[in-house]
Parts: structure tokens; C-alpha cells; sequence
């Protein structure tokens, strides 16, 4: 039967939300991406409205004990004696506002997060009823809250702050004294806890045991006294602990880099990747005048989900540090940029074919390792790039600690085996045969390329900071971070993904993509392109796997796209 | 008596694991095991207790701290709980916790367990104890008394004062 | 005048009765298991019954309702029992007896342990149950130890292990014993306790212990009544068993009487063959109140139902003889102490478990005394009980300490209106309840305390200020 092939639609449910019917699937993806009834609050996020909430975090599992997601609802009612469910005049199937089983007068909700949805039932949204009890919730959470949230670090991205704003009364009816708990609690080396503003949504107990599997967190004592604790003695100290600091939808849990440095709306919110290893999450971050204050996951569920490591997350130092390179360095001195493109461009163009060698980091983005290796096609150059590997964990983190390698074996910089002609351009210099080594962000001399060697050749170096290579070169590049400027990165997996710029560069420094383009331009004649944009579209035209992959800039998005490995 | 791994101990927490389908189900039984031995339950024997059922600290240090019965700290000798809750109070039984205390010299509205300086008795109130038909009610340790009057309650102390 | 009806507690307190199981067997003990051992598949034109399908069928036909708190059907309760999952079934006794005001489960387990096994023994049997637990309150150490021996002597007897009494049955059953929480008698929260976690109790959907109880496998969780009431269904057929008691209000239940009158203790009746004023004034019962004293309040099922006022009447709808639907008033002492008379009635029988309170008694008092009982057993895992038990009894130990404020009443009522049908468990209500009941019913005690407090604050600061 020809139906036989048909994909079958999607199964559905229809509800009605704040009396607008709505037909939503009838199975969603859980926090492990297995399909199970879809829930009201679900339901009520596909079809744009939020259901205000605290402990639920649709990559955790499900426990219920916030409340803040209680929403009244009306269901269908059920079938009677003849088997027939009771039906309004119209045909329509009845249904009866859910009601206090032993005070019939009085409205009862129902957890948006665990309450699967029953066609026909009707959710009540945003009714008087619906707001009566998230007002009451409010009200609850706060009676015991020290309420400082003008010394409180998570405030701007507080969602006690958002949600008594939009469902709070402004008001309290409490008049005791509050519950006292341990306040600026190391709980582990990058944590501190509040526990007078911890809402026991055991976000971070559930992200620790369920997401890392390291059950490290719990909750000490009972009742009102009930607070988050480590065993005592014991150190929250896995590599992923500052995602419980995001996760925590209040001031509790606050990073101890970040806590006391900036409030959180002056920062500005740029789309950038973690270059820490090869996975390439997805990262924020945040600045302001020019100075970066932190890094923060960014939901890309074909990468790193809502996660990021530690180790990844402050990482970023490096980037404001003192001894930038930040001046141009040849020969004659101090030049500007025209003058020393133009000087390396008339040596290139004028060096015998073979001579030149390049060595490109596998941290420097595709566009670079394009252009790097399109000049060396030009230049008859051998190119290679330096391996860099760690131990992978059992989450995140790969064993490929370059950001890039994946891009510098497609634009065809590096092989399979990266590093493997390192040794042969060392004897090719010391054979004399090569007399021009370029050098983009690796130091050489730690991979048997010695400063004996470099001094034998004419050396242009690019880079972020100094090291034994930047200092025995000829021509001194500085260069970016990947924070400064534009570009793609390709991780492991073969996902090509974009990141933007969030910081004005150090002095003399450029974006290395903006230099190569010139003196590629200036040697082998490419050109085509003036934007990161027209680059990527040119690359993408030219590299193989990418052409495949029909990768364009904007296709790209905020969240990548695969080619095939 | 401070925590140590005994025969005992062991045996008893390797019979009560067996119970159950999932050792993680043992820890109450074998946290009162641990108690009766040493009278409370240290950090080392948590530890222990959590290494036992192959557990985190952590997850063992939630229950201690959950649920009355259990200490985290010697609560002297001979454990007074006299009953709190409502036939218990109608039936005179802030009383008779006030005159436990000033008989050992306790402070009849501190909070929480109380300890004689000589760590023979610690006095507490307790919830509900459910003999509401004999308040006030009382236990000292394991054992059970009911409908005790002042009088009485000096007698059984004595019982208890060795 | 009603008497009491000795069923579960036939035995119990008669000169030589002892607690082991010679002295059970004495009595027709096992008797009714070995009988339900022997019952043959049946053919009916709808295929074949099993004999637990059989055994099912007489605990639904006998209307035996849950004696923990709820009074739900016993056996619909084991029919919604997820048999097709090809996980294990579980059977879990609750015996967390924790219910302020309750005593009966204390008699059985101290005094007839073994009629509590072998209704365990039969239930089990029923529901294809191999292992079952008996949760008992860590505060009933003698008990524990009661329990563990009867187990033993059964063992010994054959009656629990493999192959009990020849059949291809098997059945272990452990004690456990739980450490001082009043939630563990919550079947999710003492699901919780048993796989040794925080007792939190689970959320609903989608933790119904009958699908996904202990260790995620279907569970039955019981009463220890519940489950000696089982035995004697089985001995005497549902239908008899359903003749005792009342229509929809069948079998015998222990009462526990305590606060103030004359002859507190536990009682057997037949459910809704005695009043609330028999219990309280009868002479085989309570015998009334103490000498001088007037009756001021009535806590008819346990510390959470809600509270009575003496002298109050109720219109509840009945029919009559017809079967046509009247309007029945009805005073608070002649109520039958029953299931339904007592929901309709704004109340309930919970435990079974009456608090007589006196004139002699400061209501607010009393309140305090309730609320600092909840406050100190939420177990503090979702937000509106969490926070708002405590709220209660720290208003209240206020308003006791010479600071109540007129106000206080709705205050209190606000708080307790917020947590009432919002949390995880039945725990909110029974910490609301006491709450709403006793403000709605005694409103007057409660602002002629505010207005006290507030008037010598004002006498005060008027004194301060001339000074």
C-alpha cells in the first residue's frame, strides 16, 4: 500500500490555552531527549507563552517543589456510566475548572512541569486564578529571603527579581522574624553560597548528580531549615561546577570569579565559542568597555547543550593580559601596517618556489588556514600545524585540545597526522632549503624548530603573545583573540560555527584574517572578498567538504552547521 | 564512644544490606545499627556507612541531619524524650519536661536536646509518640513510659542515673 | 447504647494473650491464610479465575477502605496495581503510626504481631508479592523487636521463606524502621525512606506507587489496620464483612480517644454504628469529660482533620427511606463515626483518632501546640509547605508570647490558605487545616487575643511616652 510509505505526521493533541485552541505534539523530547507527554508548561512554551517557573530546567529532570509553575486548568470530563464523556450543547466536550476536592469553591492548579497534557483540557494561563497562586508562591519564597538584592551579584538575571516584578504583589503580609542560614559559604574552590537567598529548587543537586554524576551536593537539615550543603569537610570541585552558578535561577550560588565584579546589565552579550579544546561549545561574552568579565554557556543542544567546563569557562585571562603583543616588529623597526604588508609582500613574491615553509596553529579559524594555505599552494610551501592533546572526560571536554584542527585539516594546512611534518620542515631549514618560515600563533621552538634554526631563516611571525618565536622574528604580526574579531571555528564533530567580536584588539594588533587577506591579495592575486562574510562564502566555495556542505555565511546562524568528516 | 569499624558492625551491616534489592535501601537500618553501637553517629561512621552501601558522604549526612532520631553528636547516656504534642501537652506533659530538667539541672525552655554536664542523660522534647490515650508519655532510650507523673518521673531516672 | 465490636482486636488485651505465635495459632491463627492457600482457579463464562483474582475480588466486595487517613477502597487500591509491567510487586506496610492523637497500630503490632503477617501473608499472596516491608516509626523500637521475632517464628513455622505451606509461593518480609519523621507515613515519602533518600514525598503524576513505586516497580503501601482487616475479610467472605459497619462505611475500626475525658484509650466499632458523642460520653467508651469541665472543641480524625466546635450542627444531605434526597441536620455528637457522615461534615476521620478538647484549654494554645508540630515534620521540599508551616507557628508562638494583633486571624488564614492544595503531598492540608479550621471556628478567641495584646501595647506605649 502506497501508504505504507508515507512518514506518519506527527501525532498531536489539542488544547486550549487561555481559550485559544492550540494543537501541540503529543510527545516531547525529556532533559535526556527521550519522548514522553508532552506537559502543560511545555505546551505552553510551543505556542509562546512561559510558564514562570524556578526548579524546572528542561535538561534536568523533573521535581516538582518550586510550585511556581502551578496553573489552573480545566479537563475534560469523564466518561460516565454509558461510556460517554459529558458534552456541552454544542458537541464540544465538557470540561470542569479543577477545584479543592474537599472545598469545591476554591480553585486548584496543577504543575505545569509534570502534568502531561489530556486533549481538550483547557490551561488557564493567565487567569485571575492561575496569578492568585503564583503570587502566593512569590510571596512564600521571599518571606525568608534577606531581599539584598542591591549588594546581590545576580541581580539583572535574578528570576525571583523577574517573576515578583511580573507575578509578585509588591507586598508581604510577613511580619516574624526570617530563618537565618550560613551566608558566603565556600562550597567549592570557584562557588560561594548564600543560602538565605537558596530557593531549594535543587537545580545544582540534580545538574551535579544527573548531568556530571558526581553526587556531590544534597540538602542538610529539614523543613525551613533545609539548606544546600557539600559533605562537610568535602569541596565542590568537579570540572563543571560554575554551570550550577548559571542554572541557579537566584543569588545563591555565585561564581567566585565574577561575584563583586560588575553588575550584570552593564555587560554587553557577545556570541563567541570556548576555544579550550575541540569541542567548540558555545559560549557568551561578557564585556564592557573593553574589558571581558566572563564567559557563560550558550544553549546549543548539537554541541554542548546548556554547558560548558570550568576549565573552558575561565580561560579567558589570557586575553586582557599586560604583555600583549601590540607592536609591529621588522626588520627596520616599528613600521605601520601598510609598510611592513608591503616589505613581506615583496619578499614572498620574490622567494624561489619551496622555500618557504609554514607552521599555523590549529587554534587560528578557518579563514585563516584558508588564506595560509592558499598562499602556500602559491608558494610551493610545505605547511603543518602542531598537535595539542589532553585527557578527554566522560562529558565535555575532548582529548583535542586545539579549537580547530578539524579546519586546519580541511583547509588542507594539516593531515590526518597533525604535526608529522614539523620534523621535515626542521631538517628542510637546516638544510637550507628553506629560507623563509612562517609561524601563525605556535612557538616552534617548543616543537623542534630551535632558535639555532629560526635564526637561519627569514621569519614572520603572528601572534598574541610574546614567546621564543616572537621574539627571534623578523616580522612581528600581533595578532587577536578570538574575542576581537570574526570568524568560524570547526570542532571535532565536523560542526562549522561562527563567533563574533566582542573586544577592540591591543594596539597595533589586527584580526590575523584581515592581514592575510591582504598579503595573500598582494602575492598570488585573490581576491573576491572584503567582509568576514565574502571570505567564508569564498572559502566555503573552495574547500571541499564545506562545498558539500553548501555552508554560507548567514546559513551558518547562531548555531553552526555539520559538514561530513 | 567514638566510631570504630567492629566485627559487630560490619557483620550487622553486611546482614542488613542483604534485605534489601539495593543496598542504598540499608542506610537507615544500618545508621541505627551504628547508633545503638556507639550511641551517635560520627563523621567517621558516616563514612563508613556510606563506603558500606556504596554511597557518597553526602547522601549518608542527608539523612543524619533529617531525621530527629539520629545524632550527630553524643546526646548523653540515657536519651529523655518526653512527648510534646497535643494529648501529651493536655495531659501535662511541659510539666513534666520541666521537671525532669530542673531535676537535672536543665534549662526547662532551652531548645533543642540538652545535655547533663556528666553526660548521663539528654533531655529533648519529641513529637508525637503515639500513646495519646497515656500522656504524658516519655522514653528513655528504648524504653517506653506512660502516664507519668513528676513522681514517677524521678523514679525512673533513677533507674537510668548508674 | 453502641458497644465496641472486637474484630482486628479480638484478642488483644484478653488475660493470656501473648504476642507469639503459639498463642495466635491457639486463637484460629493462619487459619484463614492456609484456607486462601487452597483456593482452586475457578471457570466462569468470562475464563478463568485465578484464586488472587478471588482474593481481589472479596477485599473490593467487602468495601474494606484504607485505615491509614485517606479511607480509600483497599481493593481498588490493589486493582490499580500495574500487573503487566514484568517488574516485581512490592507490599509495604506503613506502620509510621505518626498521626498526632493515633494509638491503634501500636496495640496490633505490641500486642497481635501476627495477625498483621498473615494479612500481609494473604495480601501478598493476592498481589503476586514475594517481598514486603513493614515501615515502622523509629519510635517504636519494641515493637520493631516484636515484629522481627513474629517474622522469625513464621519463619520457622513455614508460613514466610520459599514454598510457604507446601504451595509455590515465596515470601520474605523485613522490618524497617524509620527515625522520627512524620512524613514517612506519606506512601511516596516512606517509598523514599525505604530506597534510603531524603523522604521527600514523589510527585504525582507520574509517581503513583501502583505503577511506580519502590525502586520505580509497582507497590502497594497499607495500613497495618488495613491489612489485619484483610485476614478477617478472607475468614469471614467479603459480603459478611461488608454487612458489618455501615453501607459504604463497612468492617470494624480502632478508634483511638485521647485529650480530656475520663477513660481515654482505644476502641474497635463497627465504622458509623457509634457516634462521636457515644465515643466521647458512653460508658464503654470515654465516659465523658472531666469533672467541672465543659467540652470546647473536638479534633475528630487525627491533629490534621479539621477541628469541631462544640455545640455545632450540620446540614448534610441524606436520603430517606424513599431514597429521595433530603437535608439532615445533624449536631456534632450524634455524627457517626464514620467515613463519609464525618466529609460531610467538613471534616474527617483521618486516623481514626479523636482529641477531645475542654473548656479549661486556651484554643490558641492549642493551635500553637498543632503548628509547631508541622513546623517542625514539613519536610521542607516544595515551597508553599516549606515555608509556610513554619510562618504559621512562628505567628503563633507570637500571638502566645503577648503579641497578637486582631489581624492575626485573616494573617493566619492567609498563610494557611496559601499552601492548602498547592504542594507536593497531603501534607500541605494537614499543616492548613488545624489552621483554617480552628480560625473560622473559634475567630472570636482568636481576635479577643489580638485585641488584648494590642490594647496593653497601646497602655504601654502611652506609659513610656508620659514618662
Amino acid at each position: 500500500m502506497a501508504a505504507k510509505d508515507i512518514k506518519p505526521a506527527v501525532e498531536t493533541v489539542t488544547v486550549k490555552v487561555d481559550g485559544r485552541p492550540v494543537e501541540v505534539p503529543r510527545m516531547t523530547p525529556n532533559w535526556e531527549g527521550k519522548p514522553e507527554p508532552t506537559t502543560v508548561l511545555q505546551a505552553c512554551k510551543q505556542v509562546g507563552i512561559e510558564i514562570p517557573h524556578y526548579c524546572y530546567h528542561p535538561k534536568l529532570p523533573v521535581s516538582g517543589n518550586c510550585r511556581m509553575c502551578l496553573v489552573h486548568v480545566a479537563m475534560p470530563g469523564r466518561p460516565g456510566p454509558d461510556g460517554k464523556a459529558p458534552m456541552n450543547d454544542d458537541g464540544s466536550p465538557k470540561v470542569f475548572p479543577m477545584q479543592l476536592p474537599y472545598e469545591p469553591q476554591t480553585p486548584r492548579g496543577v504543575i505545569g512541569c509534570a502534568t502531561p497534557l489530556v486533549p481538550g483540557m483547557e490551561i488557564y494561563a493567565s487567569s485571575p486564578e492561575t496569578k492568585e497562586m503564583r503570587e502566593a508562591i512569590m510571596e512564600s519564597l521571599l518571606i525568608n529571603h534577606p531581599l539584598d538584592c542591591s549588594i546581590c551579584d545576580q541581580a539583572g538575571e535574578c528570576k525571583l527579581q523577574e517573576y515578583s516584578y511580573d507575578h509578585g504583589q509588591a507586598k508581604s503580609e510577613f511580619e516574624e522574624f526570617k530563618v537565618h542560614k550560613p551566608k558566603a559559604v565556600n562550597l567549592g574552590p570557584r562557588i560561594t553560597l548564600d543560602a538565605e537567598r537558596c530557593i531549594l529548587c535543587t537545580r545544582c543537586i540534580r545538574f551535579t548528580k544527573d548531568i556530571v554524576g558526581d553526587d556531590a551536593l544534597g540538602i542538610v537539615n529539614r523543613g525551613s531549615y533545609n539548606t544546600i550543603s557539600t559533605y562537610p569537610g568535602e569541596s565542590f570541585n568537579n570540572n563543571y561546577t560554575l554551570n550550577t552558578v548559571d542554572i541557579c535561577p537566584v543569588g545563591a550560588l555565585t561564581s567566585n570569579d565574577f561575584r563583586f565584579q560588575m553588575r550584570v546589565w552593564f555587560l554587553k552579550e557577545t556570541k563567541s565559542i570556548c576555544t579550550d579544546c575541540g569541542s567548540g561549545c558555545n559560549v557568551l561574552i561578557g564585556s564592557r568597555e573593553n574589558k571581558m568579565y566572563r564567559y557563560e554557556p550558550r544553549q546549543n543542544d548539537a554541541v554542548n547543550g546548556h554547558w560548558m567546563c570550568d576549565s573552558g569557562r575561565l580561560n579567558y585571562k589570557w586575553i586582557g593580559r599586560e604583555d600583549r603583543l601590540n607592536t609591529i616588529k621588522s626588520p627596520k623597526g616599528a613600521i605601520p601596517w601598510p609598510m611592513v604588508l608591503k616589505e613581506i609582500s615583496e619578499h614572498l613574491g620574490s622567494v624561489e618556489r619551496g622555500s618557504v615553509a609554514i607552521v599555523a596553529s590549529a587554534r587560528q579559524t578557518n579563514e585563516e588556514l584558508y588564506l595560509l594555505n592558499h598562499l602556500a599552494k602559491h608558494l610551493g610551501a610545505t605547511t603543518d600545524s602542531v598537535p595539542r592533546r589532553g585527557k578527554a572526560d566522560h562529558l565535555m571536554i575532548v582529548e583535542d585540545r586545539n579549537t580547530n584542527t578539524t579546519g586546519a585539516q580541511l583547509t588542507g594546512i594539516t593531515t590526518k597526522r597533525v604535526g608529522s611534518k614539523l620534523s621535515s620542515i626542521a631538517k628542510s631549514i637546516r638544510d637550507g632549503k628553506v629560507k623563509t618560515l612562517i609561524v601563525f600563533g605556535e612557538d616552534v621552538t617548543k616543537y623542534g624548530i630551535d632558535s639555532n634554526l629560526l635564526n637561519n631563516v627569514t621569519l614572520i611571525v603572528s601572534d598574541i603573545l610574546p614567546n621564543e618565536t616572537t621574539k627571534l622574528a623578523d616580522y612581528l604580526l600581533p595578532g587577536c583573540a578570538h574575542a576581537e574579531k570574526r570568524g568560524t571555528f570547526t570542532n571535532v564533530k565536523g560542526r562549522v560555527q561562527k563567533f563574533m567580536k566582542a573586544l577592540e584588539p591591543p594596539g597595533d594588533a589586527l584580526p590575523e584574517w584581515e592581514v592575510l587577506h591582504e598579503l595573500v591579495h598582494n602575492v598570488t592575486g585573490l581576491d573576491g572578498f572584503k567582509s568576514i562574510e565574502g571570505l567564508f562564502n569564498h572559502m566555503a566555495g573552495e574547500v571541499k567538504s564545506f562545498k558539500e556542505a553548501e555552508l554560507t555565511w548567514a546559513g551558518l546562524g547562531d548555531l553552526g552547521a555539520d559538514v561530513k568528516l | 564512644m567514638s566510631f570504630k569499624v567492629t566485627k559487630t558492625i560490619d557483620r550487622e551491616a553486611n546482614r542488613l544490606v542483604k534485605n534489601y534489592p539495593e543496598k542504598r535501601s540499608a542506610s537507615l537500618m544500618v545508621l541505627h545499627a551504628i547508633q545503638e553501637e556507639f550511641g551517635y553517629i560520627s563523621k567517621e561512621a558516616e563514612v563508613w556507612a556510606a563506603e558500606k552501601l556504596g554511597l557518597k558522604p553526602i547522601n549518608i549526612h542527608e539523612l543524619v541531619t533529617f531525621y530527629p532520631m539520629l545524632r550527630e553528636h553524643d546526646p548523653g547516656k540515657t536519651v529523655v524524650r518526653v512527648c510534646r504534642t497535643l494529648s501529651c501537652a493536655l495531659a501535662g506533659s511541659h510539666k513534666l519536661h520541666g521537671h525532669i530538667c530542673d531535676k537535672l539541672g536543665l534549662d526547662k525552655n532551652g531548645h533543642g536536646l540538652q545535655r547533663t554536664r556528666d553526660g548521663k542523660f539528654g533531655v529533648e522534647f519529641a513529637e508525637c509518640l503515639a500513646s495519646c490515650g497515656t500522656g504524658p508519655v516519655m522514653m528513655c532510650n528504648d524504653d517506653f513510659y506512660e502516664a507519668v507523673s513528676n513522681e514517677a518521673s524521678e523514679e525512673i531516672l533513677k533507674k537510668y542515673d548508674a | 447504647m453502641p458497644s465496641e465490636y472486637k474484630l482486628v482486636l479480638r484478642h488483644v488485651d484478653e488475660a493470656g494473650y501473648t504476642n507469639d505465635i503459639k498463642c495466635y495459632q491457639k486463637h484460629g491463627g493462619y487459619k484463614t491464610m492456609k484456607k486462601v492457600f487452597k483456593l482452586k482457579a475457578k471457570k466462569t463464562k468470562d475464563g478463568t479465575v485465578t484464586p488472587q483474582e478471588v482474593i481481589r475480588k472479596e477485599v473490593l466486595t467487602s468495601g474494606l477502605r484504607g485505615r491509614g487517613g485517606a479511607g480509600f477502597s483497599a481493593g481498588m487500591k490493589w486493582n490499580f496495581v500495574n500487573r503487566k509491567s514484568g517488574k516485581p510487586i512490592y507490599l509495604l506496610c506503613n506502620a509510621d503510626e505518626s498521626e498526632p492523637g493515633t494509638f491503634k497500630d501500636r496495640q496490633i503490632i505490641h500486642k497481635d504481631p501476627h495477625q498483621l503477617i498473615e494479612g500481609m501473608v494473604i495480601a501478598c499472596y493476592a498481589n503476586d508479592i514475594n517481598l514486603a516491608y513493614i515501615y515502622i516509626r523509629g519510635e517504636f523500637p519494641e515493637g520493631a523487636k516484636i515484629l522481627n521475632r513474629a517474622i522469625q517464628e513464621a519463619r520457622d513455622a513455614g508460613y514466610l521463606g520459599e514454598g510457604i505451606c507446601g504451595t509455590k509461593f515465596n515470601l520474605e518480609i523485613h522490618v524497617h524502621r524509620g527515625a522520627g519523621a512524620y512524613i514517612c507515613g506519606e506512601e511516596t515519602s516512606l517509598i523514599e525512606s525505604l530506597e534510603g533518600k531524603r523522604p521527600y514525598p514523589r510527585i504525582k503524576p507520574p509517581y503513583f506507587p501502583a505503577a511506580l513505586g519502590l525502586y520505580m516497580c509497582p507497590t502497594i503501601v497499607n495500613n497495618v489496620e488495613t491489612l489485619c482487616n484483610v485476614r478477617h475479610v478472607m475468614e469471614m467472605g467479603g459480603e459478611t464483612y461488608a454487612a458489618l459497619g455501615t453501607p459504604g462505611n463497612t468492617g470494624t475500626r480502632i478508634v483511638s480517644l485521647s485529650g480530656q475525658v475520663k477513660r481515654p484509650g482505644y476502641y474497635e466499632i463497627e465504622v458509623g454504628k457509634a457516634t462521636l458523642g457515644d465515643l466521647i460520653h458512653g460508658e464503654e467508651f470515654g465516659q465523658g469529660l472531666l469533672p467541672g469541665r465543659k467540652l470546647q472543641a473536638i479534633i475528630p480524625g487525627g491533629s490534621s482533620s479539621k477541628v469541631f466546635k462544640a455545640g455545632e450542627s450540620f446540614k448534610i444531605k441524606a436520603k430517606d427511606k424513599q431514597g429521595k434526597d433530603v437535608e439532615e441536620k445533624l449536631e456534632l455528637l450524634d455524627i457517626p463515626y464514620d467515613f463519609d457522615t464525618l466529609m460531610k461534615c467538613g471534616s474527617m476521620s483521618g486516623s481514626s483518632a479523636i482529641i477531645v478538647i475542654d473548656d479549661s484549654v486556651d484554643i490558641v494554645e492549642a493551635l500553637g501546640n498543632l503548628s509547631d508540630f508541622y513546623a517542625h515534620e514539613s519536610c521542607g521540599q516544595c515551597t508553599p509547605c516549606r515555608e509556610g508551616s513554619l510562618w504559621m507557628a512562628k505567628a503563633l508562638k507570637r500571638m502566645r508570647s503577648g503579641q497578637a494583633r486582631k489581624a492575626d486571624a485573616d494573617y493566619l488564614k492567609h498563610i494557611a490558605h496559601n499552601i492548602q492544595g498547592r504542594t507536593i503531598c497531603a501534607f500541605g492540608e494537614a499543616c492548613a487545616w488545624p489552621v483554617l479550621s480552628f480560625v473560622d471556628k473559634f475567630r472570636d478567641d482568636f481576635v479577643k487575643k489580638g485585641a488584648e495584646d494590642e490594647a496593653s501595647l497601646a497602655n504601654q506605649q502611652k506609659e513610656e511616652a508620659s514618662n
